[in-house]
């Protein structure tokens, strides 16, 4: 079974003439969180980049559900399945909440049912569904970030992929985050998650890869977190 | 020259308050909103400044010279007009601007002035220097009575054109969702296509309203100016773009607000100036133009609002 499958096999990405990220291979199957972590400029956010179309990789595949989506444009990726909750949100500020939600909804494949699923995220964000005329842009980070998780998931992807959503927010709003991470999941989707909490992500996912200089160095599974040791050793490999 | 300012100034407070060259400065100014919408629309998107924009009305207008030559009725003209625009406007997008989309502003803005050269020469072949005329729709200059005041009846029509065509664009873009798809591209171009959002669909469907809105512009301008030459619609053209850039380029309202205002302001001085001295009009037009983008750079009905960023 490849259905909602994400498979990259040794990719290489390269910005003119340097190289960000080299001969990666994971892979992500529904119902798991696989995390990326490791230090600034380790390639976590480009093979992101990479998956959603935003740089084609130079060389390896990327297939999705069993099929390469290397080279196609970020509209289709999204529309095949994928959703991202990229760094900094990348909300539209000055649209309120409620368009911000539908414009999640281009991502969907067919165009039926989308008041429907609207519904059922302002169910699993309540404070998207409290401030739906408000713009996006007077919301507080945290709500910032759920309204872009929502958004994501309005376009029902099976593979979401979230770069570093726990980035300046408040303790308890992470917290908040990783539990919404974890509903997710037992939910069907498949997660790829960059993050700098390697802590945490390693606890939370079933397997976390560490990159660094744009190589996958290591990886660890939740046993792992508790050894800090390890987790040193990952970061300082 | 200082005399000469100053008494066209007297002449423009007088005959400012002046009902007729009111009506049709506002006449004026909305078909020139309209342009502005056009170009706005498509830079919004795109982020290209279409210059050959004039040229897409000149096109139209020649189309409905072409019928007026032949008597064809007005309606079969007027759908010649927009048939022959809108081709125009989708070959464009999709010969011109989609290849380069990714390219920078300046290589954009360069490519749409060849375009509007190409076009313009185009045109000087096929009806010559002088150009044609189109006559099916002068009629619609008679004036009519409206209390005191003649008006003609082309400055209401094209008041309420303009009104009908805004108010449409309005309802498009915050009704429907290629409408909200088209504003969430003008805004953040790349994260509307990591939504799904169709790039080929929304600049299609700009450049296809922008196409409209010359196709209409073409109309309205060839009835007070029927004679069609290889540079129709060229002066008004530069003077939209820069009421466009007076109003605030990077958004709909205010660009449209600005090409309003020097259609207006145009329109104004127009009324103002004696007749053998109105070659001076575009001077005064830009000399404000530069004035006021001396005072607001980011144009006159921006806003500073800026993305909010919060923890």
């Amino acid at each position: 079974m490849t259905e909602g499958v994400l498979e990259l096999s040794a990719v290489e990405v390269a910005y003119g003439g340097v190289t960000a990220v080299r001969d990666l291979s994971l892979s992500v199957a529904p119902g798991e969180i696989v995390g990326l972590i490791g230090p600034n400029g380790a390639g976590k956010s480009t093979t992101l980049h990479a998956i959603m179309g935003l740089v084609p990789p130079r060389a390896g595949d990327v297939l999705f559900g069993g099929r390469s989506i290397r080279g196609r444009a970020p509209e289709a990726i999204a529309r095949s399945g994928i959703a991202l909750v990229p760094e900094g949100r990348r909300l539209f500020g000055e649209l309120t909440v409620e368009e911000n939600l539908r414009l999640g909804l281009a991502g969907r494949s067919r165009s039926n049912g989308g008041d429907a699923d609207l519904a059922a995220v302002a169910e699993l964000f309540p404070v998207v569904e409290e401030f739906r005329h408000r713009l996006a842009g007077a919301l507080s980070g945290g709500q910032q970030q759920q309204l872009a998780i929502a958004r994501a998931l309005v376009a029902k992807p099976s593979l979401l992929l979230l770069d570093e959503p726990s980035l300046g927010l408040a303790p308890t709003v992470v917290d908040l985050v990783f539990r919404t991470l974890q509903t997710i999941r037992e939910r069907g989707l498949g997660v790829l998650l960059v993050e700098q909490r390697a802590q945490r992500t390693v606890a939370l996912a079933d397997r976390t890869h560490v990159l660094a200089n744009g190589e996958l160095r290591l990886t660890l599974t939740p046993d792992d977190a508790a050894d800090t040791d390890k987790m040193v050793a990952a970061y300082f490999s | 020259m200082t005399s000469l300012l100053a008494s066209s100034l007297t002449d423009f407070v007088g005959d400012g308050l002046d009902l007729q060259v009111q009506v049709d400065a506002i006449a004026l100014g909305a078909i020139f909103a309209l342009m502005a919408v056009g170009i706005g629309l498509v830079f919004g998107v795109l982020r290209l400044v279409n210059f050959a924009y004039g040229q897409l009305i000149m096109a139209g207008a020649f189309a409905l010279a072409y019928a007026s030559d032949r008597d064809w009725p007005v309606g079969v003209g007027i759908a010649l007009c927009f048939a022959a625009v809108l081709a125009l406007s989708l070959a464009m997008e999709r010969i011109v601007f989609r290849p380069l989309r990714a390219q920078s502003a300046a290589v954009m803005l360069i490519a749409t002035f060849a375009v509007a050269f190409l076009l313009q020469s185009i045109a000087l072949l096929w009806f010559g220097p002088l150009g044609k005329t189109a006559t099916s729709l002068v009629e619609l200059n008679r004036p009519v009575s409206v209390g005191s005041v003649e008006i003609r009846k082309i400055t209401i029509v094209a008041i309420v054109t303009a009104a009908v065509c805004l108010g449409l664009l309005v309802l498009l873009l915050n009704r429907t969702s290629i409408g909200l798809h088209m504003r969430a591209a003008s805004m953040d171009f790349q994260t509307a296509r990591l939504l799904g959002v169709r790039a080929n669909m929304v600049s299609g469907v700009a450049v296809l309203i922008a196409g409209m809105l010359a196709a209409v512009v073409a109309v309205m301008l060839t009835v007070q100016f029927p004679t069609v030459t290889p540079t129709f619609a060229l002066q008004e053209t530069i003077l939209v773009l820069a009421g466009v850039v007076v109003g605030g380029m990077t958004r709909l309202l205010p660009a449209t607000l600005g090409g309003f205002l020097i259609g207006y302001v145009s329109g104004l001085l127009g009324g103002a100036l004696p007749t053998n001295q109105s070659q001076y009009l575009p001077s005064f037009l830009f000399g404000l133009v530069i004035l006021v983008l001396l005072v607001r750079p980011d144009g006159l009905f921006t806003r500073r609002r800026g993305l909010v960023e919060r923890v």
